[in-house]
């Protein structure tokens, strides 16, 4: 690959020389009709990646009023976290996808990409953590399950742990107080995972038990690798859980990096990552409830019916259909975690969604690296987003990336997982 | 090796004008990748023979003339090959219709170039 050598120097060097540059600009237009400027892309996309620093003695930053303790560490890329009956935390470690490189771009930018990530290798495990007296300390963390395939999304319902791993779902059966999975589990479907250029499969469980929601990303940014690429891709299944059929829920949905039931309701709720290179501030990622049956515009569309020029051919009469999505959290956030909140977690925070933003790379000035609340009104998005946990990144390094958020509603935790530093980090309110 | 890198870039920078051709008449995206290779070769090729050229200049007793002409002409090719690069390396139909262009212009470039590095050759002798 010698030849990619002055490209690679010289793309560094000109986005190095565009960084520092500029004033901070990271205010983002949020909500139900957010901004959307014309696109825009120069010779190159802006880029400003992660540098990664370590934590030392600091930690993030919280509300006046909470405190936050790291309460596991030295995990394998932790993504997913699930808080059984018992208390007992469950966290999926894995990284998966096999996209191979089909053009110079893909060797040079997933070089420069992978210098923002972490340097641990794929964990393909679930680790339990146990705080047995309620001190919180977690003061088991055992592995509960290994040999799974970049499990991500989970799931749990009346003794069954659900598993999404990026080429199947799978089941454990579980006990109360188990420590470890009495045996390897059960498939109840392969998923799609030819490429998997987005390869997270993110989960959720309808309130009975017997319907399963799996969010699959596509295959491209944005059909860079063809349309055969994208066959059951950039859509949201739903499964049987008892047989394994599945059904399309909804389509043309990016990437649904998290899924969430709406407490109350059997209303299903979705992050999304939008498309990049149309500039620092297009496509919003975005939060939604999902309409059975809707199309949500990718690749032909964003944010209903603005049509993207780079996908040929067009298709007119799908972009008509495009349904737009409920609220924006702003572009290149990369949201990847989400969870409703409950009235335990504090008057200000009692009703709404946390959600986990791992931090931009298509943007000269960052946005993301930290969770915020959505506060919801009348059970629908209302306001704009308040930080809750703060500071992954600080003085242009960055120490953490979040992932997925869980709220513990049996003692009123908020519990983030963070695949940089390779923590389980939990919020409390302050005693 | 010298004429070999030259006449290389020629094939090379044509091979990414008939991908793109057929990109753009297809949509089917495996052409627009191949023409970035195909240009990424070019680049190579062609960035080889400036250093030749170069080398070639410093040892002439003559500096000016048809061997300056040569490098400038060389020289701005790779430029417009390193731009269209870049151009490839949009996403899918990012890259059209100006990729498409710039392949033209570099090809033509190619070979207007070779010709007169190849005339040059001729006359020189020099192997």
């Amino acid at each position: 690959m010698n030849h990619c050598k002055p490209l690679t120097a010289l793309t560094l060097a000109l986005f190095l020389a565009a960084g520092g540059a500029q004033a901070q600009d990271t205010a983002q237009s949020h909500g139900a009709n957010p901004k959307l400027p014309e696109p825009q892309r120069g010779l190159l996309p802006s880029m400003t990646i992660a540098d990664p620093a370590n934590w030392g003695n600091e930690k993030p930053t919280v509300p006046q009023g909470y405190t936050i303790e790291a309460i596991a560490t030295d995990l394998k890329i932790p993504r997913q976290t699930l808080v059984l009956p018992n208390g007992d935390i469950i966290v999926a470690e894995g990284k998966g996808g096999n996209a191979p490189k089909l053009k110079p771009k893909d060797v040079i930018a997933g070089y420069i990409k992978s210098k923002g990530t972490t340097s641990v290798k794929s964990g393909n495990r679930l680790t339990l953590l146990r705080d047995a007296d309620g001190d919180g300390t977690y003061e088991l963390q055992t592995v509960f399950a290994e040999d799974l395939n970049a499990p991500y999304g989970l799931a749990f319902h009346d003794g069954k742990l659900y598993v999404a791993n990026q080429d199947a779902l799978v089941r454990f059966d579980y006990s109360e107080g188990q420590t470890k999975a009495s045996g390897p589990p059960t498939k109840i479907t392969d998923l799609p995972s030819r490429i998997n250029h987005h390869w997270t499969k993110s989960l959720a469980v309808s309130p009975d038990g017997r319907l399963l929601y799996v969010g699959i990303g596509s295959n491209s940014n944005i059909t860079e690798r063809g349309l055969d690429a994208e066959v059951d891709r950039a859509m949201i299944w739903q499964i049987d859980a008892e047989t394994g059929a599945h059904r399309p829920f909804a389509t043309g949905v990016r990437n649904p990096t998290a899924l969430a039931i709406q407490p109350g309701t059997e209303q299903l709720w979705a992050v999304a990552n939008e498309r990049d290179e149309l500039g620092p501030d297009l496509v919003p990622d975005y939060l939604t409830s999902i309409q059975d049956g809707a199309f949500y515009g990718w690749p032909y569309s964003y944010w209903g019916q603005h049509v993207d020029d780079r996908v040929r051919p067009q298709k007119p009469d799908l972009v008509a259909k495009a349904v737009k999505p409920d609220y924006a959290l702003g572009s290149h956030v990369a949201a990847l975690g989400l969870a409703f909140s409950q009235p335990i977690m504090g008057e200000k925070f009692a009703d709404g969604v946390f959600v986990g933003e791992h931090g931009s790379w298509n943007r000269e000035n960052p946005v993301g690296y930290k969770v915020v609340f959505v506060p919801f009104s009348g059970g629908k998005p209302a306001g704009d987003p308040v930080d809750f946990v703060t500071d992954f990144r600080k003085d242009g390094k960055t120490r953490g990336r979040p992932v997925g958020v869980t709220v513990d509603g049996k003692t009123g935790a908020l519990i983030v997982a963070d695949d940089l530093s390779n923590t389980i980090w939990r919020v409390t309110r302050a005693q | 090796m010298h004429a070999t890198l030259l006449a290389g870039t020629v094939p090379l920078f044509l091979g990414a004008l008939l991908s793109d051709i057929a990109y753009y008449r297809t949509y089917e995206v495996q052409w627009t990748n191949f023409a970035s290779w195909l240009i990424a070769g070019a680049l190579v090729f062609c960035g080889l023979a400036i250093v030749f050229a170069l080398v070639n200049l410093l040892r002439a007793a003559q500096k000016k003339g048809r061997p300056l002409l040569y490098l400038v002409l060389l020289a701005i090719t790779w430029v417009i090959g390193f731009i269209n690069a870049l151009e490839h390396a949009k996403d899918a139909w990012a890259a059209m219709p100006l990729g498409l262009g710039l392949s033209l212009v570099a090809t033509l470039l190619a070979c207007v170039t070779t010709g007169i590095g190849l005339a040059k050759r001729r006359a020189g002798g020099a192997a």
